[in-house]
């Protein structure tokens, strides 16, 4: 019986050491992988703060003032003024819809109007 | 083998012998003894041992991992979870409507190691054709006196990076720097400040406020547990430009030196705008005067609304209105004494241009027309004590507590003692002095019905709470009147349809360094209030040494001057916050709501 529980034990020592093996391996794959990934996000982090200062830059009011001016001919952007603003009362109702034509309609011995007079 | 005690051989030898035979027994026993304790011995000494080895690794295994933490660059744990991360950047600066004022962008610094440096020579020529600012004989001479490292410049733009890379010597080092950035230019300067670097090394540099926001707060934006969240200014990035864009072409017809504005909500104390010209550009901050005969206003970075501290003038004339009514001394229609001019002991108390609004004028007149002298009869009831004490509530006797690292510095200006002649002159603005951002707290108080706000430049959530200075009816009646020198007194120019504007205008002399005052050099303001119905905004507009010359003579009266380019101001940024105009556009066939 001994015998047996010594080979036995031995073959789980191989399987374990074996199993440490790998895991370690893969824990080291792992922290690479997720440094890899931290660096990535910090990259793009980078340069998505480069580019909100480059919205930022390109959004500034003096610079949107001159393309306002420069495209005035295209856009026709003017300073808002105070009698810009508008009432519910100006909004006008939606249109009524067409009443449905259910009743019956004599169209015998009518004829075609040529396309060109539609 | 175990031997016996007793030998038989040998006792019986002895006994024959006629020898005492214990003796036998007794050498016996001594040897097994010694033996066994030998063994012992042998035993306890090789456990010492093993236990002395195991301390000695124990500690040493404890040493060594001191040793190695102690001596190893620190690392960022590689197995963190997501989401706690600590961000080493200063914090970004935005507007009230998260708009960038200041963020950070990456860039490099150059330096060189001389004793590696291949060719000092032609380096030093190479740098000097990149850079303009500096001579090839200085960087050759500091490359070869002997020093092993000399700094040649704290940023660059990678154009200037990639020439330097260019020129490919093994001596120039570049080190990673993290450099302040406003995308928006000289855009709210003054409340921004700037930033420089501090302590500096080769792999990173502090970057540290020097004025504005960024120094006064500068424990905030440099917190590493708060450096993902940007510090939200109460700043409105559109107001603000169209405010700066408007106060300059003011500032510029009417050739004054410079000016200032200041926009507040009077409920919450934000100020949505903070402009003061001349102006810098916080990328570039130029450096202070140190020339001691300039006087601190001639320098760009002195922020007006803050730091300059003037006699307001007639400005404050409505305080003392508001507190003869809240004493119940006067109401708006009694009658008081403006006979002009008036002699106070050897003073006398002129109206502009030498008129007279009297004999009597109505409180609210005292005020439509800006008569020193009413005003000076209308302080006298009330008495130095009182005045000094509704002053003192209204915060103009010390600093404004705004988040600007230039505010606890101005002061004002207050007489050290207070006689009944400072008591008149101060009730007409002259004598005391206090910045443009003290008048806008003190008219932000009677805009809100009477309860002063500590004005901030942080966006704040909620209602805020204040101190009561003067009842609400009283604070009304003070806003009418304000009203009523708009639509009949000296701002007509500030009437704009919709927005029922309620101020008073103030034209201070200004005094010479030798005493007495100027004649042709004045700050003229305009401290305004609207909509005077339900009021939500003020607005100050100070211009310095302004000239209107668009008349036959030059004026320089506020009425011309600082009203006009408000209510231009008032005009174009009150639609902007939102703000509905009272008149109505006509409509021609618009719906009434009706019941029955």
């Amino acid at each position: 019986m001994r015998p047996v529980l010594y080979v036995l034990s031995f073959l789980a020592l191989i399987a374990l050491g074996f199993w440490a093996y790998r895991e370690n391996y893969a824990t080291q794959a792992s922290l690479k992988h997720v440094q890899a990934l931290q660096q990535q996000i910090a990259d793009l982090r980078e340069a998505l703060s480069v580019q909100r200062a480059e919205w930022a830059y390109l959004n500034r009011p003096d610079r949107l003032r001159e393309l306002a001016t420069i495209n005035f001919d295209r856009l026709g952007l003017l300073p808002m003024e105070p009698g810009q603003f508008g009432t519910p009362g100006q909004v006008a109702y939606p249109a009524p819809d067409v009443p449905v034509i259910d009743l019956p309609t004599d169209i015998r011995g009518s004829q075609p109007l040529p396309e060109s007079d539609l | 083998m175990r031997t016996p005690l007793r030998p038989l051989a040998r006792i019986l030898q002895a006994r024959r012998d006629g020898l005492n035979p214990d003796t036998i027994e007794r050498e016996n026993l001594r040897l097994r003894h010694e033996v066994m304790r030998d063994k012992t011995r042998a035993r306890a000494e090789l456990r010492l041992l093993i236990l002395g080895v195991a301390f000695v690794a124990a500690f040493s295994t404890i040493g060594a991992r001191m040793g190695l933490l102690a001596a190893t660059e620190p690392v960022e744990p590689r197995a963190s979870a997501p989401g706690a991360e600590i961000i080493a950047q200063r914090a970004d600066i935005t507007d009230r409507n998260g708009r960038m004022l200041a963020t950070n962008m990456t860039t490099h610094a150059l330096y060189a190691t001389p004793k590696v440096m291949v060719d000092p020579k032609g380096v030093a020529a190479k740098l000097a054709a990149i850079f303009p600012e500096m001579k090839a004989a200085d960087l050759e001479r500091r490359f070869t006196d002997g020093r092993s490292f000399v700094w040649i410049r704290k940023v660059l733009s990678p154009e200037q990076m990639q020439l330097v890379h260019e020129i490919g010597d093994p001596g120039l080092l570049f080190g990673p720097r993290e450099m302040r950035l406003y995308p928006n230019g000289t855009l709210a300067a003054h409340v921004l400040g700037g930033t420089s670097f501090g302590a500096e090394g080769v792999h990173s540099a502090e970057v540290i406020g020097v004025a504005g926001v960024e120094k006064a707060l500068d424990a905030r934006l440099r917190d590493p547990s708060q450096g993902g969240t940007p510090l939200q200014l109460s700043i409105d990035l559109s107001v603000q430009a169209t405010i700066e864009e408007l106060l300059f072409a003011g500032m510029t017809m009417l050739n004054a030196k410079g000016a200032a504005a200041i926009l507040m909500d009077v409920r919450t104390g934000e100020i949505i705008a903070l402009a003061s010209l001349p102006t810098f550009d916080p990328n570039d901050r130029p450096n202070a005067i140190v020339d001691k005969a300039a006087e601190p206003g001639d320098s760009p970075l002195f922020n007006r609304a803050v730091q300059g501290v003037y006699e307001l003038g007639s400005t404050f004339k409505i305080f003392a209105a508001a507190q003869a009514m809240e004493l119940g001394l006067v109401g708006p229609d009694t009658l008081v004494d403006a006979n002009a001019p008036m002699q106070w002991g050897k003073h006398r108390i002129k109206e502009f241009e030498g008129k007279n609004y009297g004999p009597l004028l109505s409180v609210s007149d005292v005020i439509i027309k800006s008569s020193n002298v009413g005003t000076a009869h209308i302080a006298l009831m009330i008495g130095p004590l009182r005045q000094q004490a509704f002053l003192k509530s209204l915060g103009f006797f010390e600093a404004t507590p705004v988040e600007l690292i230039e505010a606890p510095g101005a002061k004002p200006l207050i007489p050290k003692k207070w006689p009944e002649i400072v008591t008149i002159t101060t009730s007409y603005g002259h004598g005391m002095s206090a910045s443009p951002m003290h008048l806008a707290a003190a008219y932000a108080a009677i805009g809100n019905g009477g309860v002063m706000i500590k004005p901030t430049l942080l966006k704040r959530e909620g209602a805020t709470t204040g101190v009561r200075v003067m009842s609400e009816k009283t604070a009304r009646a003070a806003v009418k009147m304000l009203r009523g020198v708009v639509t009949d007194g000296t701002a007509s120019l500030g009437e704009v349809p919709g927005y029922e504007v309620a101020g008073k205008t103030g034209t201070a002399d200004k005094p010479k360094k030798s005493g007495g005052y100027y004649d042709d050099k004045v700050v003229n303001t305009f401290a305004s209030v609207f909509p005077a119905s339900d009021p939500q905004y003020v607005l100050i507009v100070t211009l310095d040494e302004p000239i209107d010359t668009s008349g036959s003579e030059p004026r320089r009266t506020a009425g011309w001057t600082a009203v006009p380019v408000a209510a231009e101001i008032i005009r174009r940024v009150a639609p902007m916050m939102g703000l509905r105009p009272k008149l109505e556009p006509v409509v021609a066939d618009a719906v009434t709501a009706a019941s029955n």
